[in-house]
């Protein structure tokens, strides 16, 4: 997995600058949130469902291997074929040999993240085939030869502007003139390009939602419509699909289904909730008629049996990044990761090993509220600190860092030095404010009173104010 | 074999080897019986308290609903929708036998074309196997009498659904698809596809506001057909 985490500082500190990028931020936090509210506030099992579904996740990752040995049965038996491939290599060149054997030229592609993660467009390009995005969001990122900055809204970080100017250049052989007064002028344009796409393409590529053990099915849930043409109208349709998403049976989807565009989008339900399964039938006037599911492990049976088994519960809702203050403030694309926000930071050293990555898990203000809304109940910030002991433990923090925490940790561990020193330093720092109470800059800590004042300490410790509570009998 | 590799990967996190057999019957057993998790309160009701639920909540996803008392109905119903929204009076059908029983006659004037769609068509009909209460959603599962493209390439998406395959939630559909279809490819009960749709296709990519008519149709249409109960308001 290509990632530049290692960049995240620089990036944030860009993103906090870019007008354009705080704009559409703007958007961003007062539409989701509310909207997710809103759908709960209608459904009041909620919480009790959220337990059922990491209870199932649970249960599924614990026969992980039974499940999948079942589901590959289940496709073949309906015409299909499934390629297991345990790393991102396997499986762009599974892909590209299912293209290459059909004499493809277009491919049209339906939303995926596991597509992202493994660069299948890069790939595809680079031996002679054209990957056409179709969901809108996806399409005006792939003229931009951007990265998604979101999981499900990859291209909320762009203003009408940006749209307008983008289908101006790739869209140069319609009249210069027109005009895109509303939004739904970028829509029409749009869909009816994308319709010349879907009917000339020849394999359709998307992902799935799920994958469900007991029928052989993929599923996936849109609302456009892009990934049903994607998979409907070419010859061949290919499933791009990572371990994690198969689950046993209809009635467990069921519930992933209640709990994932209500927390997402705050949607009841998404438009299309689609389940494939093989290949056309005998009589069918529609449909593929070579159905293939690429199987991609890249990393995540290693994390199975660790500290972040858990993570492989996620069902890409992005509650998580919606209401996380970090991704809120600086975007998708500062992660420098397929997968930004909370989730993003702990998936991205799971899966692209942790020297990559060690920043992400440090942009938390571990306020919680990522856990608090995960529809199955992923211990995101526990799971980011198990990463922070990680980083300190393999040296891979900067020696500043280091050797401020080696000297807290030596006074942490001397109680009576702690209170000596910490006693000192309050005293101290309560002369320097002058009954001010407040420091405009101080040494060492400019990024804090750069934007704010830094409060002074206004006497005492935390342990001289309890100690003479108690003697007062308080 | 990446296959191999991939099982034993998850064999080795989870400490263990392949699953003994007492275990495999077990999971084997909980796929056959799949049994419902909790089901909320808004997917139970009486079916009149479901028929207006499934009509309030589909309403509410930007679809239209027209309650017409009969089958026979159907064509003067579908009749004013086309006229209504200026649209050609030649539109594609699901060769469904029930739709073909639909008395077209009596509106000479309609011209349904029993085939899939194709990419410039401005309408099209098919017949949803279930109505789902809890979201609005319908239920339409792929066959040589439903065809898939009808559902998204037309510009007007037009249903009939029969009040009496409104059902309360997701479960109730799956069950009455597990009891009604026989797939001939695997003899299970899955056709190739089954698509839950929920109101026309939107799109909120563009600044984060909602827009009707993305890639798929721009208006769904669904025609209730009270046939099991007196019709209401």
């Amino acid at each position: 997995m290509d990632v530049r985490s290692t960049e995240f500082p620089r990036r944030a500190d860009a993103a906090l600058k870019d007008a354009g990028l705080q704009k559409a931020l703007g958007n961003f936090r007062r539409g989701f949130p509310g909207r997710r509210a809103a759908a709960l506030a209608a459904l009041p099992e909620f919480d009790r469902l959220r337990d059922a579904a990491r209870d199932i996740k649970n249960h599924t990752l614990a026969h992980l291997d039974y499940y999948l040995e079942v589901f590959a049965r289940n496709v073949e038996r309906a015409g299909g074929r499934v390629h297991w491939c345990s790393t991102a290599v396997e499986a762009r060149a599974a892909v590209l040999a299912i293209c290459r054997r059909a004499g493809a030229r277009t491919v049209t592609k339906g939303k995926s993240m596991i597509s992202e993660e493994l660069a299948i467009n890069d790939h595809l390009e680079a031996h002679g085939i054209t990957p056409v995005e179709t969901d809108l969001g996806e399409y005006i990122i792939q003229l931009r030869r951007e990265a998604p900055s979101h999981i499900i809204a990859p291209a909320f970080h762009l203003n009408r502007e940006d749209w307008e100017e983008s289908f101006r250049r790739a869209h140069a052989d319609l009249p210069a003139e027109r005009i895109f007064a509303e939004r739904r002028d970028i829509l029409a344009e749009a869909r009816a390009r994308l319709r010349e796409r879907f009917l000339a393409a020849d394999v359709g590529i998307t992902g799935a939602n799920f994958l469900i053990a007991e029928t052989g099915s993929s599923v996936i849930v849109t609302n456009e419509g892009n990934g049903d043409l994607t998979q409907t109208l070419p010859r061949i349709h290919i499933v791009l699909a990572s371990i994690e998403k198969v689950v046993p049976t209809l009635e467990d989807c069921c519930l992933f289904l209640r709990l994932l565009a209500r927390s997402a989008t705050g949607q009841d339900m998404s438009v299309y909730t689609t389940f494939s399964t093989g290949v056309r039938r005998a009589g069918d006037l529609d449909g593929p008629e070579e159905y293939h599911v690429v199987l991609v492990d890249n990393g995540r049976s290693a994390l199975i049996g660790t500290e972040f088994q858990d993570m492989l519960r996620c069902i890409r809702c992005a509650a998580c990044m919606n209401h996380c203050p970090v991704y809120g403030a600086v975007g998708g694309h500062a992660y420098g990761s397929v997968y930004p926000g909370p989730m993003g930071a702990v998936l991205t050293p799971g899966l692209a090993g942790l020297a990559q990555a060690a920043h992400l898990p440090n942009a938390s203000t571990f306020c919680g509220r990522c856990e608090e809304v995960c529809p199955v109940r992923i211990p995101l910030p526990a799971m980011m600190r198990h990463w922070r002991e990680r980083e300190f433990e393999r040296r891979l923090s900067p020696p500043v860092v280091r050797r401020a925490l080696g000297l807290w940790a030596w006074f942490a561990r001397r109680p009576a030095a702690y209170r000596t020193a910490s006693r000192l330093a309050v005293w101290l720092l309560a002369r320097l404010a002058r009954g001010r109470g407040r420091f405009a800059a101080f040494p060492l800590a400019g990024g804090w009173t750069a934007g704010r004042d830094l409060p002074a300490p206004e006497g005492v410790t935390f342990m001289a104010e309890y100690l003479r509570r108690r003697r007062e009998g308080r | 074999m990446s296959r191999e590799a991939i099982l034993q990967a998850i064999r080795r996190g989870l400490r263990r080897g392949p699953l003994p057999a007492d275990m495999r019957a077990m999971l084997a057993h909980r796929l056959s019986t799949h049994p419902r998790h909790l089901v909320p309160e808004r997917a139970r009701g009486e079916r009149a308290e479901l028929v207006s639920r499934f009509i309030a909540q589909a309403r509410k996803e930007y679809a239209t609903v027209t309650r017409v008392p009969e089958l026979a109905a159907v064509p003067a119903a579908i009749a004013d929708y086309l006229l209504a929204h200026n649209l050609p009076a030649r539109f594609a059908m699901a060769p469904h036998p029930e739709l073909f029983a639909l008395p077209w006659a009596e509106r000479p004037m309609l011209k349904p074309e029993a085939r899939r769609a194709e990419p410039g068509d401005a309408a099209a009909l098919t017949l949803a196997f279930a109505g789902i209460a809890e979201t609005g959603t319908l239920m339409l599962p792929s066959g040589a009498e439903r065809p898939t493209t009808l559902n998204l390439l037309p510009e007007h998406a037009l249903v009939l659904l029969k009040a009496s395959a409104i059902l309360g939630g997701f479960e109730d559909a799956w069950d009455r698809l597990r009891a009604r279809h026989r797939d001939p490819l695997t003899d299970g009960f899955m056709p190739r596809n089954v698509m839950l749709v929920t109101g026309p296709s939107r799109s909120a990519d563009v600044e984060q506001t909602l827009e009707l008519g993305a890639h798929g149709p721009r208006h769904l249409h669904i025609i209730l057909v009270d046939d099991d109960s007196p019709s209401e308001a």
